[in-house]
């Protein structure tokens, strides 16, 4: 399996770029992946970066759209309780790339 | 955006000239030995893998008779040829319908006919070797099992079968695709494709609740696991997690909450989705059948309707019965099962919802025929009803409707490209390349008729679409759900849109 080396630390990483291991996640492997896709961690990248690890713990499951853009409408304001605006901060899809940095496990199906 | 050649979509839908090799390469991440076991596979490929293979296509072709006979049957005519998506979106004539089916046809030949046993190479015969290994994995996995290309076949040879037939001998013998088998090993451990287990489910639930009673001040319910309930929902798990999926699944509650029955999901069956069609394992698809059945006598329900799935209706409306039935405990008095969109049309026909068409009038609409409900099923009791029903619920719900050209639907649609289980991102150039002619066709009708979106009635070909429209120029959120127009026009019971309606009346 393939690693990402950081910090004198290894990351072993799936097929896709997901992290192996769940307890591996820190906030620079999180940065550096994002480095990696050529983006920036903002404060409001990680609003919902963070929003997903704790529901992760909760439910064992990243959160479905709906619930993840009344989380941050609640948290954000109304204006940004959207999907528009998590593909702003995340391009290739808020459930795959946040889940990414967050350093979930890629949700599958019909998705 | 794509580190390939994204096509142009051109005039008309343009066969190209062959370009040989040009789809060559290592197919889809291969499942990982977990992921082949839950399954009843071996791990990793098999030390003797071309003995068991030749050995599993023997048995296979015993069991199936019409593997047999669509070996045996073709005549080289051509008719196939240009009908195939991925070979108008790629050109490379392996994607041709017969050129795939080659793949299948000169192993069967070798080792299963005496003119391929005694002179291979007169006959088209070859050694299942490893590069024929190869060769299958990337090119059957560059085969939505649409079924298209049967449509003009005048021996009826049902590609998608042989793809299939082809997958089960490689998963069987070690090289199982990841993303199918991942995701079937999920729905046995948890219920569903997504691995969304039930609390994550209620929750999610639950907030949908909350979210139509802000918009409409009515508390529609969405039941999870209620027993004696009448009606059990199947419906995708994308329509839970994902958009416009969810759209849809906010308009079926609103259907029944307005017809006045009772209803629930199970956290058993919270999957409508039946991946085992898509491997070609008929013992992995009845294991994911009989959840549906146990869900439905666990839960004492009389009718079983399925949500907007399109392979899922394939298998509901052509197997069920036979792979998890009979359903002898249902009511007899309703299909068995039926189609969330047949119920609804009945609903709008005995005038039970109060509807206004005018909430979906900033929208000009088309239809995308999802490809397993078009050509293997109906939606109703009547040929045909699998192209009618939609449409009628459609028009009933809004005032601009046009259709695609004629041979891109009904029985002639075109698959949106990521159908049969190919909706994985490590197939993003498969994917892209085959939604070209849907493209083609949805580009005629934005220019010449001013259609804004395209409706459709399958988690994939949901899915699909917001992920390739982009490729092609148009928007993400063009596509959407069939029952989120219903639900956009529907006027519920003592809901503030009501009230609206009487002011606006009066």
């Amino acid at each position: 399996m393939a690693s990402i080396e950081l910090n004198g630390k290894s990351y072993e990483v799936d097929e896709e770029g997901y992290l192996a291991n769940l307890n591996d996640w820190d906030e620079d492997i999180a940065k550096e992946m994002a480095r990696l896709d050529g983006a920036e961690l903002t404060d409001a990248h990680w609003e919902v970066i963070n929003f997903l690890r704790e529901y992760y713990d909760e439910y064992q499951i990243a959160p479905a759209v709906r619930v993840l853009t009344k989380a941050i409408g609640k948290k954000l304001g109304k204006d940004k309780g959207n999907s528009k605006y998590l593909y702003e901060l995340f391009p290739y899809g808020p459930a795959k790339q946040a889940c990414k940095y967050a350093g979930l496990p890629k949700p599958t199906g019909c998705v | 955006m794509a580190d390939f050649e994204v096509p142009t979509i051109k005039e008309d839908i343009i066969v190209p000239h062959i370009n040989p090799g040009v789809m060559e390469g290592e197919g889809p991440f291969v499942a990982r030995p977990e992921h082949q076991e839950a399954l009843g596979f071996p791990g990793e490929l098999v030390d003797n893998w071309q003995e068991a293979a030749v050995a599993k296509m023997g048995e296979m072709l015993k069991k199936y008779r019409s593997l047999k006979v669509f070996m045996d049957s073709c005549v080289k005519c051509g008719a196939c040829t240009d009908k195939c998506h991925y070979f108008i979106g790629t050109a490379d004539p392996k994607n041709m319908p017969v050129g795939r089916q080659d793949l299948f046809r000169k192993v069967y030949r070798r080792y299963f006919t005496i003119g391929g046993k005694l002179f291979p190479k007169l006959v088209g015969a070859e050694d299942f070797t490893e590069e024929v290994l190869n060769d299958w994995y990337n090119y059957f996995h560059q085969c939505s099992e649409c079924r298209r290309c049967s449509v003009y076949c005048p021996y009826g040879i049902d590609t998608a079968e042989i793809t299939m037939a082809a997958r089960e001998i490689m998963a069987s013998i070690g090289k199982g695709m990841k993303y199918s088998n991942e995701i079937i090993g999920k729905v046995f451990k948890i219920g569903n494709n997504l691995g969304l287990p039930e609390p994550a489910l209620a929750d999610t639930l639950e907030g949908l609740e909350e979210e139509v009673e802000d918009d409409t001040g009515v508390a529609v319910k969405y039941p999870l696991d209620q027993k004696g309930a009448e009606i059990l929902l199947v419906t995708p798990s994308a329509d839970f997690f994902a958009e416009p999926h969810v759209d849809g699944l906010i308009g079926y509650g609103k259907v029944f909450h307005e017809a006045g029955v009772s209803w629930t999901l199970s956290s058993k069956a919270s999957e409508a989705a039946n991946f085992g069609l898509f491997i070609g394992s008929y013992e992995n698809m009845r294991r994911v059948a009989l959840r549906i059945r146990e869900a439905a006598i666990d839960l004492g329900v009389k009718r079983l309707i399925f949500g907007e799935c399109g392979h899922a209706w394939r298998v509901a409306y052509s197997f069920l019965n036979t792979l998890a039935g009979p359903f002898d405990f249902l009511d007899q008095r309703y299909p068995v099962p039926q189609h969330i969109l047949e119920f609804t049309l009945g609903e709008l026909k005995k005038g039970t919802l109060n509807i206004d068409k005018s909430q979906n009038d900033d929208m000009t609409l088309t239809f995308h025929d999802s490809c397993n409900v078009a050509r293997a099923s109906r939606i109703g009791p009547t040929p045909g009803s699998q192209f009618e029903t939609p449409r009628a619920v459609i028009k009933a719900v809004c005032n601009n409707f046009v259709d695609m050209r004629p041979d891109t639907i009904k029985e002639g649609t075109f698959c949106c490209g990521g159908g049969g289980g190919l909706l994985t991102d490590d197939l993003m150039e498969v994917r892209v390349k085959g939604a070209l002619p849907r493209m083609t066709a949805l580009k005629e009708v934005v220019e010449e008729e001013g259609v804004t979106h395209m409706a459709a009635i399958c988690a994939i070909c949901k899915s699909q679409f917001s992920k390739v429209l982009p490729y092609y120029g148009f928007g993400m959120d063009q596509i959407v759900s069939v029952h989120q127009l219903v639900s956009n026009a529907l006027i519920l019971k003592g809901s503030e849109q009501e009230s609206e309606q009487a002011e606006a009346g009066a």
